[in-house]
Formats: structure tokens, C-alpha cells, sequence
């Protein structure tokens, strides 16, 4: 054949015909995609605005500094706020620490032998372990072995098991995201391990590790049956104690040990009641849930950002 | 093949006889031309039957080779003839791969340290023998903080101390006119010949006794391996330099010494001004005249 390049196959007009029909696929899958995400975005959007209208009577500052009431419209979510943050902040502490370490070690220590591979099919199997099996774990675990009892604490911790693979894979894939040309050319300088670690890898990785754990925590916030399971009160009218104290030491852990309600278990137990006003109240707390939820991922995201900005390989 | 040291029995009898003498550099006698007429050069390091294995692969095979102080040596060879590898070899930078192993000796003088021995440790090494990489790799951190950390790590706290010696490597450099107002700007904001010269900055913040550039401008434009050329070439004042290089003009113009590598073995070591007008061996002259590599 005498043509060369696409006049070999193909010219003319059906050249022209066979470009413009392929251009057309490429638009049909762009629209394909755009429905395909607006529907995600819609179902979303649809969901937070009706939970906002259903709930609209309740929001109100009362709403969010009473106790939970028999009188629907008396009844606040203060005890759940304070008991979802609370345990939080025991899950944060404790995941955190730990899932980081674990990532840490497996990325920049452990030999890459059998051991260490059982150990990472076995991290990423634990990401996808039913919440409720969890659960069991702690109730036999926190709360009878260890005694914790139904407390923060026990959740705390029940939680922090929960997200604890979450953490450690974002947080791998933070250390993993670090070039090795930077970890050559500090050990090239004489630097140890561990100073490669931590004067490098982790303040390097550091805006990975935040959105690994925003992301676990914003998975945590709305898990209700591991905190059933170990046996949070569905109805309570106190708070925990303070951990701030006037008198000296002025900080107190005995909040650790209280019993607690937390804001989904808060809603099921609403949602439950047959009396149509509550539906009001559960409405109105599970858009705050959910707002919770966007505004923490809404930080992950910023959080991101401002690291890929001041640190672009 | 052998290697044209023409006397590696004086070489190996040098340094062990330094060790009785005291910390005296060691001197080694190569030929420089047919008529065995010898030309002695002072030993900063001296390679001896140096193996070395990825696994069962053995990458290197058998070098001896006199690092002479203060000088440029360049290695030279086609891709994967094991010259990065035999650098790599000084600061124990394999060390870091699972399944290495050394053969053979890197004996440091004066002191008549085996780099590869097994009771040294690599971390002593690496605070004696700096290193250039490839691609410029500054730290994501400050200019100032990039030259200091090598003196950080070394355990220099005073402030008036780290300020005079970040100026006087950058200085060395010769990057201190250009970044003296920015010392505080991220090092990644600096362009690649920049980033490349604070490298070695922050290398020679530490003093190293001898300094290895990993083929250190294969990423950069011609202005900028220029610069870094010339650099080298001054270098040699205060440092034993050994350089690995895709470029044989560069070789040919910034170093003293060259060694010409293939498949891990050393064909050809003399002067420079030697191998690249008149290698003793065949397949020298064909590399540097471009027959193949």
C-alpha cells in the first residue's frame, strides 16, 4: 500500500465521519458521569435538607442544653453531644497514637518478610470487620475483663479498635508519599533511623496522617452499634463529670468511667418512640450528626490542601 | 581483566603498613604511560578486592583502586556497569537494602578504617563521607535549615556557630550570593542547579572527609552542570572528591583520575589526561570513542 500514516485505513470523508463519531462517545461518557455523580450529590442533599425541615422546630438553643425528656418538645440532646465528644476525644487519643506508631514501624522498620505481610493483610481485613463484631470484642474485652464497665472509657476504646486500620493505612500511605531520595539524603548526612523519622518522614507526612485521622474520626462519630453493644444508656439526665476542676490537680479522669449516651444511640432511641414528635427531634439530631460529619471531613479536605500547598515534591 | 594498578601487591602492603607507621597517608605508585614510568599519588582510600552481592547477584567484581586525596577521581562506564554501586559502597548507602553484602576492603586513611568492615558502623561512615545524589533532594525546610541539619545532627546547638558555618558551606559552594536574603525561603522554591548546589552545601556543612557525587547533574540544564563543574573542580582543595559520570567530557574536565568500569568489573584505571588521549586497554578507547555505551 502506497498511503501512509492514517490515509493507510481510512481518508476522506470517512476519516472525518469516524473522528466525529468517536468525539461523540467521548461527550456521551462525560454526560454518563455527570448524571451518575449528581445523583450521589442529590440523594445527599436531599436526605440533609429533609432531615433540616423535619427537625426545624428543634433547632433552638434549648435543644442543644436540655436533657433528654419524656416531653418531645423539652427534650435536648446535651448529654449526647457531650458524651459524642468525650468519646471522641478518647478514641482520638488512642487510635492515633497507636495506629500511627504501627504505620510507622511497618513502613520504615519491619523487614519486608511473611511475618510483616500476615500482619498487613490482616490490618486491611480489619478495615472491613462488621462495627457489631467490634462490639462483641469489647463488651467481653473493656467492659467485663478489663472492668471498664458501660463507661466512656469502654466506647472510647471500642471505637478507637474500630478505626485503628483506617489510621494506620492512610497513614502509611502518607509515609509511603515521601520520597526516598529524601530519606537517602538525610541518612546520606549520618542521620539514625529514627531521626530520618522523626525530622523527616513524619513532618513531611504530616498533612496525611491529620486526614487519615479526621476521616476515622468522622466514621467513629456515627457508629451506634459497637456502643450499644456495650451498653450505652439510651436515656440519661446527667452529665460526666468535669474534667476540669477547681481544686487542685485541677484534672480529673473520672469522666472516663461514667456512663454515657452519645448522639446516634441518642436518635435511635427517639426514632423508636412511637410518639409522632419525636421524629422532630430525631430529625433534627441527625442533621446535626451529619453536619458534624461534613464539617469534619469539610477539615480533612482544607487540612489536605494546605499541606499538598507548602509541600509539592 | 585486571586493573592497571601497577602495583596493587604495594598498594595492599601500603596501608597495612600504615597502621604500624602512625597516621600517615599512605602513597601508591600508578603507571602513567607504556614506559612504566610511575607517578605516586597520596591514598585517601584505598579499595581492595572489593566485591559486592545483591543477593546471589554479584555487582561489583574484585576492584582495587587508590582514592587519591584530595583530587577528583571519576568512574566512568555504560549503564548498570556497577559505577553507582561501587560509589554507593563508601557510605554504605546498601546497607539500607535487605541482602547486601560486602567483600574485599575500603580502607580510610589515616585512621585505617575498613568502611565496609563488619564491626564499623554505617552511621560513622556516613557522619565522615558525604553525598550528592542524582536528582537534587533538599529537604522540604528552609534553606538555612537544609545546610544545618548535617550539623544539627552532629550536635551543634549555638545559634552564632550554625549561622557561621551555613554561610561558609554555602559559600563553598558558591550559592551564598544568591540565597544570602532568602535563607529562610522553602529550598524548593530554588531552580534545579540551585537545589543541586545546596546539596552539596549541605554536604560539605559536615566536613566529610571524602564526598561522592552520584552522577549530580544528569538532571540539569547545561548553565547549571557548568556551575556545578566548575564547583568541583575547586572542591578539590579541601576534599577527596569521587564523582560517577554518564558524561565523558565531564569526566574529562573535572577529574584527576579516572576509572573506567564494565559489567562490574574495573578494566581501566590511570589519569585522566591518559585515558582520554591514550587507554592502555581496547575496550576503553572504544567506550570513550563512543563505540558503544
Amino acid at each position: 500500500m502506497s498511503a501512509s500514516g492514517a490515509a493507510a485505513y481510512l481518508s476522506g470523508e470517512r476519516l472525518r465521519r469516524g473522528v466525529q463519531r468517536r468525539k461523540v462517545l467521548d461527550k456521551v461518557f462525560v454526560l454518563v458521569g455527570l448524571i451518575v455523580m449528581l445523583a450521589c450529590l442529590a440523594v445527599l442533599a436531599i436526605l440533609f435538607i429533609d432531615l433540616i425541615r423535619d427537625g426545624a422546630p428543634r433547632f433552638n438553643l434549648d435543644f442543644f442544653t436540655n436533657f433528654a425528656s419524656r416531653k418531645a418538645e423539652r427534650a435536648g440532646i446535651l448529654a449526647a453531644w457531650v458524651g459524642t465528644s468525650l468519646i471522641m476525644l478518647v478514641t482520638a487519643s488512642c487510635a492515633v497514637p497507636v495506629g500511627v506508631a504501627a504505620a510507622i514501624y511497618l513502613e520504615e522498620y519491619a523487614p519486608k518478610n511473611w511475618f510483616t505481610a500476615v500482619i498487613e493483610i490482616n490490618v486491611t481485613n480489619l478495615a472491613g470487620v462488621p462495627s457489631i463484631v467490634y462490639g462483641l470484642l469489647a463488651l467481653g474485652l473493656f467492659v467485663y475483663q478489663f472492668n471498664l464497665g458501660q463507661s466512656i472509657a469502654a466506647a472510647g476504646l471500642t471505637l478507637a479498635l474500630l478505626i485503628l486500620p483506617i489510621v494506620i493505612v492512610a497513614t502509611r500511605e502518607a509515609i509511603r508519599a515521601v520520597p526516598n531520595a529524601i530519606r537517602e539524603a538525610a541518612y546520606g548526612l549520618g542521620a539514625t533511623r529514627w531521626e530520618v523519622t522523626k525530622d523527616h518522614v513524619l513532618p513531611y507526612s504530616t498533612g496525611g496522617i491529620l486526614t487519615g485521622m479526621i476521616l476515622g474520626l468522622s466514621r467513629a462519630i456515627g457508629e451506634t452499634a459497637p456502643i450499644i453493644t456495650i451498653g450505652a444508656l439510651s436515656f440519661i439526665a446527667f452529665l460526666p463529670q468535669s474534667p476540669i476542676q477547681s481544686e487542685f490537680p485541677f484534672i480529673s479522669f473520672a469522666w472516663l468511667k461514667d456512663p454515657f449516651t452519645a448522639m446516634p444511640i441518642q436518635m435511635f432511641n427517639w426514632v423508636s418512640r412511637p410518639d409522632q414528635a419525636f421524629q422532630a427531634n430525631a430529625a433534627a439530631a441527625g442533621a446535626i450528626l451529619l453536619g458534624m460529619t461534613l464539617i469534619m471531613n469539610g477539615l480533612a479536605i482544607w487540612i489536605r490542601y494546605r499541606f499538598r500547598k507548602k509541600i509539592n515534591w | 581483566m585486571e586493573a592497571t594498578v601497577a602495583n596493587d601487591e604495594a598498594a595492599r602492603n601500603t596501608h597495612t603498613g600504615a597502621g604500624q607507621a602512625g597516621p600517615a597517608t599512605p602513597r601508591v605508585s600508578i603507571a602513567v604511560d607504556d614506559t612504566r614510568k610511575t607517578r605516586t599519588l597520596n591514598v585517601k582510600a584505598a579499595v581492595d578486592s572489593l566485591s559486592f552481592y545483591y543477593g546471589q547477584h554479584r555487582a561489583l567484581k574484585n576492584l582495587t583502586i587508590p582514592i587519591a586525596e584530595r583530587q577528583v577521581t571519576a568512574l566512568i562506564g555504560p549503564s548498570g556497569c556497577g559505577k553507582s554501586t561501587f560509589l554507593r559502597c563508601f557510605n554504605r548507602m546498601h546497607d539500607l537494602q535487605p541482602d547486601t553484602r560486602y567483600e574485599g576492603s575500603i580502607t580510610l586513611h589515616p585512621d585505617n578504617l575498613n568502611l565496609i568492615g563488619a564491626g564499623v558502623d554505617p552511621i560513622e561512615v556516613r557522619m565522615r563521607i558525604g553525598m550528592v545524589f542524582q536528582k537534587p533532594n533538599p529537604f522540604p525546610k528552609s534553606v538555612f535549615e537544609n545546610v544545618a541539619y548535617g550539623l544539627r545532627l552532629r550536635g551543634v546547638r549555638n545559634r552564632a556557630t550554625l549561622a557561621e558555618e551555613v554561610e561558609k558551606a554555602l559559600r563553598g559552594a558558591a550559592l551564598w550570593d544568591e540565597v544570602k536574603d532568602r535563607l529562610q525561603d522553602s529550598a524548593l522554591a530554588l531552580s534545579g542547579g540551585q537545589m543541586q548546589r545546596l546539596c552539596i552545601a549541605r554536604a560539605l556543612a559536615t566536613t566529610p572527609e571524602i564526598l561522592l557525587f552520584d552522577e549530580p547533574t544528569s538532571a540539569l540544564d547545561p548553565i547549571a552542570t557548568a556551575k556545578i563543574e566548575e564547583l568541583i573542580s575547586t572542591l578539590r582543595d579541601q576534599v577527596t572528591v569521587l564523582i560517577v559520570t554518564h558524561n565523558m567530557q565531564q569526566a574529562a574536565r573535572v577529574s584527576d583520575y579516572t576509572a573506567f568500569m564494565y559489567l562490574g568489573e574495573l578494566i581501566e584505571f590511570d589519569e585522566a589526561a591518559k585515558i582520554f588521549t591514550n587507554p592502555a586497554k581496547k575496550a576503553t578507547e572504544d567506550y570513550i570513542t563512543g563505540r558503544y555505551g
